[in-house]
C-alpha cells in the first residue's frame, strides 16, 4: 500500500515538474544554507584548534602585563631577568624546559636576497620545549649560548625567501648589520595563531641582547609543562612563585601574564562554534520559511487538484488514502528538496572551504540531522492540506470545476 | 433474463440542506434492478435523476428508506465502508469524462486497480485488456488532452470496468458526445452488458439511446413515474 502511494507521489510530482521545484525551493535552500554554514564553521573551529596546537602543547607563556592589550596606563610591566629563568628552573615541579625569549625584527641579506624576519633570542631549550624538530643542521651548543656567539636556527619560511634553492648550512649572512652563521633549518610548522611560525631566525639569547636589544630583559618565557603534572596546578604555582619575585602586594593585580596555549585553544574553538551556532540558527529559520512554501503550494494544489480528489473518492479511494497520498506527497517533495540541498550544500563548502583557508569536513550527523528535519517539515506542513484533501466530499469534489 | 434484484430502494428521500431552505429533491423512490438488467433511467432536468444515480453508487446516503445492494443495507455504512464498497462492485462513467490530465490512459484505466492493492503486472495485463475491449489499446500512451471526446468517454468506461464490477452506473455518458460517438458508446454497453454480465444504469436524456436498454425508468418531480420495457434485448 506504501509502495503504491509512493509510486502515486512521484507521478504527481512529475506531472508538474516546475510546480514541484518551486515548492521545494524554500527546502532546497534553507538545507543546503543551513549544511554549507555548519560545515565550513566546523572547518574554521578545526583549522583555528590546528593552528593552536602547532604552537605546541601544555606549554604556559609567561608575559609582562595584564594580558591582551594591558589594561590601563601607567608604567610599562618590567620585563624578565635571566635570574626569573632560573628561579622558575630549581623552584617549580613539573617542568619539562623552561626557554627565555628576546624578540627583535630585523632584516636579514644574503647576496642579492633580503627579507624582513622576527629575530628570536633563546636557548636550546625552546626547541625543547616546543618538541620542534630541526630538518637539517644542528642545535646550539652549550659554549656558544653561554658566549652568545652568532649563530642561527632558520625557520623554513626564511630559508626559502633569503636561500632559495641553496643549502643554507654553512652559509654566512648578515642581520642587522652583524654577521651570522647559519648552523640548522628548522622543519616547517605553519600558521600557529595567526602568523607563520616558520619565519623566524632562532639565535643565543645572550648574542640578541649584547648586540640588538642592549639590555639583559626577557619579553617572555615559555614553560613547558610534563605530561604528568596538570597544566593548571604548574600554572598557579608558577603566577605564585613570579607574584613573590615580582613583589606583588597581597590584593594587588599581577603585573604579568600567564597564557595556556590549550585554554587559548578553547577559547576560540569556543567563539567560532558559537558564531556557527548562530548563522545556523539564521539559515534554520529560512528552512521554516521553505516548509511553509510547502503548505501554501499543497494547500493550493489541493484546491486546484479537488476534481482529482473527486474521482479517485469515485473509484473507491479511502479518506486515509487520499490522505497518505497527499501527505506523501508532501514528504517526498520535502525529501528530494533536502537531498538536492545536501548536494548543493556538498558542492559549496567543497568550493569555499579553501577560499576561507579552511579544511572541508563532512559531518554526517549534520547532513543527516537536516535530512531528517526536511523529511519532519513534509510531515508536519503536508499534514493539514492532506487533511482537508481527504475530508472533501465525493460528489461536490466531483462538480468542482 | 434473471429477476433477482441486486438492487432495492425502498422509501428513498433525500432533503438537500436544512431549514428554510432545505429542498426534497427525492420524495420517497421505491426501485428494484435486477441483477444482468440495462437500465435507462430518463426524466426532466431536476427531477433527481443524479440524486439516485449517486445514492446507488454509494457516493451519497439517503435522508431516509432503505437501499439495499446485494441484500446488504448500505444506508448504516459509514463512508470508508462505502468507498470499498464502491471500489469492490461499482464502476463509474460521468458525464464530463473524468480522466486525471496529463496522465496516459493506461495510467488512469490501472487508477482503481492501484486502490485494490494489484500488482504492477496485473495492473498492465488487465488495464490493457479493459482498453482492448473499448478498442483503445494503441492509445494507451496518450494523454486526454491528445484523445477525442469519445475516445476519453470509452477511456472511462475501460477504468469503470478494469476492476469487472457488479453494477456500472454512467451518468449522461454521451451528454458531450455527437449522434455517431453515441451510437459507438451504446454499444460497448450493449455488449459489456450481454458478454461480460455486468449491470448496466444509465441516466439519459435522448430517447435513441435509451432504446439500447431493455428496461425504461422514468422520474418525475423526485419520485418513480414509470417502468416500461425497453427495446434493446
Ligand atoms: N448538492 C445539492 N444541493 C442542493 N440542491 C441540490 C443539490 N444537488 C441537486 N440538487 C437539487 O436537487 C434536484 C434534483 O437534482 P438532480 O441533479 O438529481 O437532477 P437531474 O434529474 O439529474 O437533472 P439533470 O437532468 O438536469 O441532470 C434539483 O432541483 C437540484 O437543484
Ligand atoms: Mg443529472
Amino acid at each position: 500500500m506504501l509502495g503504491t502511494t509512493i509510486t502515486l507521489a512521484f507521478r504527481a510530482i512529475m506531472r508538474h515538474k516546475l510546480r514541484s521545484f518551486l515548492t521545494t525551493l524554500g527546502i532546497i535552500i534553507g538545507v543546503a544554507a543551513v549544511v554549507t554554514m555548519v560545515t565550513l564553521g566546523n572547518g574554521a573551529t578545526a583549522a583555528v584548534r590546528e593552528q593552536i596546537s602547532s604552537l605546541g602543547a601544555n606549554i604556559l607563556q609567561l608575559r609582562p602585563g595584564q594580558g591582551f592589550g594591558r589594561g590601563g596606563g601607567g608604567p610599562r610591566p618590567p620585563n624578565f631577568k635571566p635570574q626569573d629563568v632560573t628561579a622558575i628552573e630549581n623552584q617549580l615541579t613539573g617542568v619539562r624546559a623552561v626557554a627565555p625569549q628576546a624578540q627583535t625584527s630585523a632584516t636579514a641579506i644574503y647576496e642579492g636576497s633580503n627579507w624582513s624576519t622576527t629575530v628570536n633570542g633563546t636557548t636550546a631549550a625552546f626547541f625543547e620545549a616546543q618538541q620542534w624538530k630541526l630538518d637539517s643542521g644542528r642545535l646550539f651548543m652549550p659554549e656558544e649560548e653561554e658566549a652568545g656567539k652568532a649563530v642561527c636556527i632558520i625557520g623554513n619560511t626564511v630559508r626559502q625567501n633569503l636561500f632559495r634553492n641553496i643549502d643554507p648550512v654553512g652559509k654566512q649572512f648578515r642581520i642587522k648589520g652583524v654577521s651570522c652563521q647559519v648552523i640548522g633549518v628548522l622543519t616547517t610548522r605553519g600558521q600557529g595563531g595567526f602568523q607563520d611560525q616558520d619565519d623566524t631566525v632562532v639565535m643565543p639569547i645572550k648574542f640578541v641582547q649584547r648586540r640588538f636589544t642592549g639590555d639583559r630583559d626577557i619579553s617572555m618565557i615559555l614553560v613547558a609543562v610534563d605530561d604528568a603534572y596538570e597544566t593548571s596546578a604548574v600554572q598557579a604555582s608558577l603566577e605564585q612563585l613570579m607574584r613573590e619575585r615580582r613583589k606583588i602586594k597581597e590584593g594587588d593585580q599581577d603585573n604579568f601574564n600567564v597564557f595556556d596555549t590549550k585554554q587559548i585553544s578553547d577559547t576560540l574553538t569556543g567563539t567560532t562554534t558559537i558564531l556557527t551556532q548562530i548563522v545556523a540558527a539564521v539559515a534554520a529559520i529560512s528552512l521554516l520559511v521553505g516548509g511553509i512554501g510547502i503548505m501554501n503550494i499543497m494547500l493550493v494544489s489541493v484546491t486546484e487538484r479537488t476534481r482529482e480528489i473527486g474521482i479517485r473518492l469515485a473509484i473507491g479511494a479511502v479518506a486515509s488514502e487520499v490522505l497518505m497520498q497527499f501527505l506523501v506527497e508532501a514528504i517526498v517533495l520535502s525529501c528530494l528538496g533536502g537531498l538536492i540541498g545536501l548536494f548543493l550544500a556538498l558542492i559549496a563548502s567543497i568550493a569555499i572551504a579553501p577560499l576561507m583557508q579552511v579544511p572541508f569536513i563532512f559531518d554526517v550527523r549534520v547532513n543527516l540531522i537536516a535530512f531528517l528535519f526536511s523529511a519532519a517539515i513534509g510531515v508536519v506542513f503536508g499534514y493539514f492540506p492532506a487533511r482537508r484533501a481527504a475530508a472533501l466530499n465525493p460528489i461536490d469534489a466531483l462538480r468542482h470545476e | 433474463m434473471p429477476t433477482d434484484p441486486i438492487i432495492s430502494l425502498r422509501g428513498v428521500t433525500k432533503v438537500y440542506g436544512s431549514g428554510p431552505t432545505a429542498f426534497q429533491a427525492l420524495k420517497g423512490v421505491d426501485l428494484d434492478i435486477a441483477r444482468g438488467d440495462f437500465v435507462a433511467v430518463m426524466g426532466p432536468s431536476g427531477s433527481g435523476k443524479s440524486t439516485t444515480m449517486n445514492i446507488l453508487g454509494c457516493l451519497d446516503v439517503p435522508s431516509a428508506g432503505s437501499f439495499l445492494f446485494k441484500g446488504h443495507h448500505v444506508e448504516t455504512l459509514d463512508r470508508d465502508q462505502r468507498a470499498l464498497l464502491r471500489r469492490k462492485y461499482l464502476g463509474f462513467v460521468f458525464q464530463g469524462f473524468n480522466l486525471l490530465s496529463r496522465t496516459t490512459a493506461l495510467e488512469n484505466v490501472e487508477l482503481p486497480l492501484l486502490y485494490r492493492g494489484e500488482d504492477r503486472k496485473t495492473r498492465q495485463e488487465q488495464g490493457m485488456a479493459a482498453l482492448d475491449k473499448v478498442g483503445l489499446k494503441p492509445w494507451w500512451d496518450h494523454t486526454p488532452a491528445e484523445l477525442s471526446g469519445g475516445q476519453q468517454q470509452r477511456v472511462a468506461i475501460a477504468r469503470a470496468i478494469v476492476t469487472q464490477p457488479d453494477v456500472l452506473l454512467a451518468d449522461e455518458p454521451t451528454g458531450n458526445l455527437d449522434s455517431e460517438r453515441s451510437v459507438e458508446i451504446m454499444e460497448l454497453l450493449t455488449d459489456l452488458n450481454k458478454n461480460s454480465g455486468i449491470t448496466v444504469l444509465m441516466v439519459t436524456h435522448e430517447p435513441e439511446m435509451a432504446a439500447f436498454a431493455r428496461t425504461i425508468v422514468t422520474f418525475k418531480d423526485g419520485l418513480v413515474e414509470g417502468i416500461r420495457k425497453g427495446e434493446g434485448n
